[in-house]
């Protein structure tokens, strides 16, 4: 059976000529990808446009701000923000940045992008079902985006949507319509993720080209691979978990709620248990943060190898810790639930395992060093990005295994200092892959160079903007602030500089937030009017470069590419040049693929990677 | 060295065109097994969160006189149930009947195995639609409250029961679509029935997770 549809897909596609099956109702994975990164990056925008809007009253309590006012009626009274629409700007900016940006853009962007061109197939598997996972997140982005404007206004229980706030119609004015259109996203948002998913395993299991072995894959493939995986069996427990609190709030369920008296008015409901729905919550929960991150981790992987002109340092280990990863995310969900009362022997064992899950990152770690140590490293804005995504990622890391341990957690808990941690990992770390990917693959979405100037001045100052705004919240968690809090007003322990902090971060938000303006004048200017790009501008060994920029419908001529060897040989001892393609014979050059038969050069040779070794015999 | 081997065996192939899969498995058929996979996990979810409710609120409901059916004035626990999930665990063999059929090209036979598992997975729907009616209108259980015991017993119920059902009714559908194709030819005509093998899958996952839900809900 296997063979009969070898023969379907040898067929060489058409593109399809009217404009509506060729530009929107696309079944190609390169549109799909520029469509889900442009629905994605509005949301991310949106997403920001809400943090700035946190940002205010935080920085000037009470104080009113007419001109902000005027935007944004529906939020303000008096130009001041309201506490409840406080309440739901961050139940938004969370669930917006978290799923409709970053695991949308990661995996439905650059996933969609990167595997087929990166394994050497034409498409997707199954392109339709790839279009309508595009159409559903859309549809998903509307209705979660339409809850703004309901009575009441958006979701205000937070991104993490615990019960009985989220339960309960009257807790919050957000407790409405609003929480149940943001739980009917998630599920429609968790089918496309679904569909999408099986696309990219199956691309990545199924049609890879000849010669083109899992131990060859690009690491970015890897990534996107075993975080399509954690996506596929991590979202089935947060749907079950948005179906039965869909059924508590419509039909009178008890699964999550017990008795409860809101505002005088005892709810007469008993037996069920609002921890459930954290644990469901966060099986979904802690796999999705390395949705976001692994995806990242395989983009810096590639743009550190490729602009070190170095071979990846420890490929092997690397896609080893990748599977290690992504197993071990799967048993440190009770991590976020140290307060909720669980037993202190669980306690110990999810520290156990999430202290482990910091041996595969370490590991990452060094080896991004090791590729970058003595390498002939090109600072490109992508190479920048990468280098300040290891640099955000050791920082937000390290807080994570402090946060890891009960006795430190408790204390910490809720304070500024986790929103430090997981701002420092996720919006900057993961946001930086998505930058450095954006410039290092723009000459295959759009043919053209992005601007290299404005991109470093963007780069300088997201860097030292988002540090501004994110380590100093470390600190006001070690003084006690708490997270999610409209104002701190009554909170006497407080020391009066929190305030100040808290001013600085503010105009640090304000200040880095605009600088992404700089990116969004950058992208706009380049896709019309940039430099046009050759097929392979960074001289990379993967497939896609081998490929047109933009690759045409089908993405290569009659014949698929034929891969010889691995992603990573550059700077190979006595080869022509310092980067090989994967498409060239072994005949040809020589290749420094770990396990095949090439004696190696000596040990100063290898690492500084100069290729002035003793020429080589070929592997072949 | 053994790296060598397999790139020298890779290279001889000279028909590779990219779709030929690395695991001997079509890339519809493995899709298929992953969403399976998927699928599974949200029924695992509402099955822990089953068992850990019902571990938590103490005192749960003897299910043999609940789901009992009174015969010529007797009372026998379970029957219904034995009697649906007897119709699924035989829909499942006409199901494997109507594969083994679709191997061999047999388009008539084919076509009839799958009507005859529609028809089961049909019956099962119907009884399940009467055991839902008997409970709602002679018990008065409804997912909020039931004359039995604790109220996660109704919700519980009517949440697990009706999510499979869903599923037996989806694959019902799916099952027509195939079989439709299968009369019309197209299977002929592209020289593989892989698709009613790839239906197969589906169908005999949604018995199998009936025999979790019987098992843990109902016979337990």
């Amino acid at each position: 059976m296997a063979t009969e549809h070898a023969v379907e897909s040898v067929v060489v596609h058409h593109e399809p000529q009217s404009f509506w099956r060729r530009y929107i109702f696309s079944m190609d994975h390169k549109v799909i990808a520029i469509q889900y990164m442009i629905t994605a990056g509005l949301m991310g925008l949106i997403g920001l446009v809400m943090s700035w809007l946190m940002r205010i009253p935080l920085a000037w309590p009470g104080e009113s701000v007419p001109i902000v006012a005027k935007i944004f009626p529906g939020l303000f009274e008096g130009g001041v923000l309201r506490p409840d629409a406080y309440l739901a700007m961050m139940t938004m900016h969370g669930t917006l940045m978290v799923f409709f940006f970053l695991t949308a853009i990661l995996l439905g962007g650059f996933g969609n992008l990167l595997i087929p061109l990166q394994c050497g197939a034409r498409d997707m598997a199954f392109p339709f079902v790839n279009m309508l996972s595009y159409w559903v997140f859309l549809l998903s982005c509307l209705i979660m985006l339409a809850s703004l404007f309901v009575t009441g206004g958006a979701a205000a229980a937070g991104w993490t949507a615990y019960p009985p706030l989220s339960a309960l119609e009257k807790a919050v004015p957000g407790s409405g319509l609003g929480q149940t259109l943001w739980l009917v996203a998630m599920a429609v948002f968790i089918a496309s993720s679904v569909m999408g998913g099986l696309n990219y395993i199956t691309t990545v299991l199924n049609l890879r080209t000849q010669g083109m072995s899992m131990m060859r894959l690009p690491l970015t493939v890897w990534a996107l691979f075993v975080a399509a995986i954690l996506g596929l069996l991590a979202f089935p427990a947060l749907f079950a978990g948005a179906v039965l609190l869909l059924l508590d709030r419509h039909l009178g369920t008890s699964f999550y709620l017990s008795h409860v008296v809101v505002g005088g008015e005892h709810i007469v409901r008993e037996g069920g248990n609002p921890l459930l729905w954290q644990h469901l919550f966060w099986f979904l929960g802690h796999p999705e943060v390395y949705i976001l991150i692994l995806p990242a981790m395989g983009i810096a992987s590639e743009i550190i190898s490729n602009n070190a002109r170095k071979p990846i340092f420890g490929y092997r280990v690397m896609v080893y810790s990748i599977i290690a990863i992504g197993f071990l995310s799967f048993i440190v969900w009770g991590h976020h639930m140290f307060v909720s009362g669980m037993n202190i022997w669980l306690s110990a064992a999810f520290t156990l395992t999430t202290l482990i899950i910091a041996v595969p990152s370490a590991v990452k770690t060094f080896n991004w060093l090791g590729t970058l140590w003595r390498g002939k490293l090109r600072f490109t804005t992508a190479m920048l990005f990468a280098i300040g995504f290891v640099s955000t990622f050791v920082t937000g890391g390290l807080t994570g295994i402090f946060l890891g341990n009960p006795t430190i957690d408790i204390q910490l808990h809720d304070t500024y200092f986790v929103v430090a941690h997981f701002h420092i990992v996720m919006a900057t770390s993961s946001v930086f892959g998505i930058f450095a990917g954006v410039y290092h693959w723009f000459p295959k979405l759009f043919g053209r160079m992005m601007d290299e100037r404005l991109g470093k001045l963007h780069f300088w100052l997201t860097f030292l903007g988002m540090y501004a705004i994110f380590f100093p919240m470390h600190y006001l968690g070690f003084m006690g602030v708490p997270r999610r809090y409209y104002g701190f007003g009554l909170l006497q322990y407080l020391a009066p500089n929190t305030q100040d902090i808290q001013l600085f971060i503010s105009v640090a938000a304000f200040i880095t937030g605009a600088a992404q303006f700089l990116f969004l004048v950058n992208l706009i200017r380049s896709i019309w009017w940039g430099r046009r790009a050759e097929a392979n501008p960074w001289q990379g060994n993967t497939l896609e470069w081998q490929a047109p920029s933009p690759p045409p419908h089908g993405n290569w001529g009659e014949k698929l590419p034929v891969v010889y060897r691995w992603a990573y040989d550059y700077s190979v001892a006595g080869a022509s040049q310092d980067f090989i393609p994967q498409t060239v014979p072994i005949e040809q050059e020589p290749t420094g693929e770990p396990g095949r038969h090439v004696p190696l050069p000596t040990v100063a040779a290898t690492l500084s990677g100069d290729g002035n070794g003793k020429p080589l015999q070929n592997g072949g | 060295m053994v790296a060598e081997v397999t790139v020298q065996q890779v290279e001889q192939k000279p028909s590779w065109g990219g779709g030929i899969s690395p695991f001997g498995v079509s890339w519809q058929k493995l899709m298929m097994w992953i969403f399976i996979l998927s699928d599974a996990f949200i029924f695992g979810s509402f099955l822990i969160s089953y068992a850990t409710s019902r571990a938590s609120v103490g005192k749960w409901v003897d299910t043999g006189k609940v789901f009992a059916l009174h015969i010529a004035g007797s009372e026998i626990p379970l029957l219904l149930i034995a009697i649906m999930t007897f119709i699924l665990v035989s829909s499942s063999g006409t199901m494997a009947l109507a594969v083994a059929n679709a191997y061999e090209r047999r388009k008539k036979e084919t076509v009839r195995y799958l009507f005859l598992t529609m028809l089961l997975g049909l019956t099962f729907v119907g009884c399940q639609a009467y055991e839902w009616t008997h409970l709602i209108v002679d018990y008065g259980v409804r997912p909020w409250w039931n004359p039995f015991g604790p109220p996660q017993f109704g919700a519980y119920f009517f949440t697990l029961t009706g999510f499979h059902g869903m599923h037996v009714l989806s694959g019902v559908i799916y099952l027509g679509i195939i079989a439709r194709q299968v009369a019309k030819g197209v299977y002929d005509r592209r020289g593989s029935y892989a698709n009613v093998e790839i239906a197969g899958l589906y169908w005999h996952f949604v018995d199998l997770i009936w025999v979790f839900i019987f098992t843990m809900f109902y016979l337990f």
